[in-house]
């Protein structure tokens, strides 16, 4: 067990991280991620609101829909990236990162003025648990009646999986198709054992739990940011690839300004996938060299159990980042070759 | 439980040692691969490298984690465990065989009578575990 932002949770469980990787590429991991934080925002006002401290525009979501997206400082930099579901157009849940809600709070809190909406932190009032990997809907289809073959990716529904109410969501932080339940606190442990009896755990190709290791290196092999490493308060959005979700035209919002100066001259450096081409396995903070120049650190770098090579992500200037680029990563002194490689690393066959 | 075989000797790093003659084989125990989890990555010196006692003389990774192996002995390289580069995985299938790491030439041979016995590793390992 580790502490993570205040929560014990597992690294790994018996199978171990290897394991438990593959087996959610190819059938099925649990995971409780029920130290994901829950912010509840009510009121005529919830869409504009969020719509001005986040940088996606919040107004394109329908009911049943949720959209990744970020809440960013004045100069365009991450507090945080998260999850916006529009449970109504007058009722948004904002799921954000453990280490982060605290802060997260407070700043929403803080930057509220005359909007109508009622705020809440509900984090410790609903666990999360995502069932992740290509048997993830016929296994949680024997225990609810929501159709979930219905469910679009990044749609949900509200819905009961035996019989506990909560909400049912096709998002996930593994490259798979899947589901995350949300629901009341107390039937975390419900929820978690019915599904691994649902899913058979303990035959060959029964779900796994799977623990802080493996959501890592699944998230990491199809190339999705973690707060912390990848992105935080000195990043911006242009600089981490996440134009996507910023939406420059949707009218003001936090950051709006610095984020369209940044994308008229460009950004000097830019996050990058590499993977490692000769003999060592490239670790967070590691120092990233092109032509003996120290370039920036690894923002991510591990193994990758299911391509079975050692990959990494990090900042490099933006003239170096181009695929094929090579560079060296410093591991414990010994300097060791990578290349700038296409992101996501992994992509699911659809 | 962890497997501690009674014929070997022990370092509180959690490597042991097999004496046979002038030469020592060196690996790591079962409750090492055991706490680490998925060997991924094995780095050994090369023969000739001279190590003294307690030094680190290469490292083992798994998925989450990078961790130094010691020498519990002074000594000499003569010989590294090749077949670890293509399949570390062997260190957490037979940590105690197939998955040694160095065969030392012994600068002191009678320094291993200063390293645990299997009783008092196994006393160690339980302390440590609590």
């Amino acid at each position: 067990m580790v502490d993570f932002g205040g929560w014990d949770m597992p690294v790994q469980y018996p199978a171990g991280t290897i394991e438990e990787h593959l087996r959610t590429r190819t059938h099925a991991g649990l995971f409780d991620v029920s130290h994901m934080g829950e912010i509840d925002v009510r009121g005529p006002d919830a869409i504009a609101f969020v719509n001005r401290l986040t940088s996606n525009d919040v107004r394109k979501l329908i009911d049943g829909q949720a959209q990744y997206t970020a809440l960013t400082t004045p100069e365009g930099t991450i507090i945080d990236d998260l999850l916006v579901y529009r449970l109504a157009a007058d009722h948004l849940l904002l799921v954000v990162n453990a280490g982060t809600t605290d802060k997260d709070w407070e700043w929403i809190k803080s930057h509220h003025s005359g909007e109508s909406v009622e705020l809440n932190n509900i984090s410790s009032d609903y666990c999360q648990i995502a069932l992740q990997g290509p048997d993830a809907e016929s296994i949680l289809q024997t225990l609810t009646d929501v159709p979930l073959a219905e469910i679009k990716y990044y749609h949900f529904t509200p819905g009961s999986v035996d019989g506990v109410q909560g909400i049912v969501s096709r998002t996930g932080y593994t490259g798979e198709d899947g589901f995350e339940v949300y629901a009341p606190a107390d039937r975390a442990e419900q929820l978690w054992n019915k599904i691994l009896d649902a899913g058979k755990t303990g035959t060959p190709t029964g779900v796994l739990p799977c623990g802080l290791a493996a959501r890592n290196t699944l998230r990491l092999e199809a190339g999705m940011a973690l707060y912390g490493n990848d992105i935080d308060e000195t990043t911006t959005l242009l600089e981490a690839n996440l134009g996507w979700i910023c939406k420059l035209d949707k009218g003001d919002f936090i950051g709006r300004d610095s984020l369209a100066r940044q994308k008229e001259e460009g950004v000097q450096r830019k996050l990058v996938g590499f993977e490692v081409t000769e003999r060592g396995i490239a670790r967070d903070h590691q120092d990233v060299l092109i032509d003996d120049e120290c370039v920036g650190q690894v923002t991510s770098g591990s193994p990758a159990p299911f391509l079975k090579k050692n990959i990494g992500l990090t900042y490099v200037p933006v003239a170096h980042a181009n695929v094929g680029q090579q560079i060296q990563i410093d591991v414990r002194g010994k300097l060791v070759g990578a290349q700038l490689v296409k992101t996501p690393f992994y992509k699911r066959a659809k | 439980m962890a497997n501690v075989p009674e014929d070997l000797h022990y370092s509180k790093d959690h490597e042991w040692v097999r004496v046979d003659g002038d030469q020592a084989i060196i690996g790591i125990t079962d409750y090492a691969q055991n706490s680490l989890g998925d060997v991924v990555y094995v780095e050994l010196p090369k023969a000739g490298d001279e190590f003294a006692a307690n030094e680190p003389f290469g490292s083992v990774e798994s998925v989450k984690a990078v961790s130094e192996v010691f020498t519990p002995i002074a000594g000499a390289v003569v010989q590294i465990n090749e077949s670890l580069a293509d399949e570390p995985e062997i260190v957490n299938s037979d940590p105690y065989g197939q998955g040694w790491m160095i065969r030392l030439k012994m600068a002191n041979p009678g320094e291993v009578d200063s390293l645990l016995t299997a009783a008092e590793y196994e006393d160690f390992t339980k302390a440590e575990s609590e």
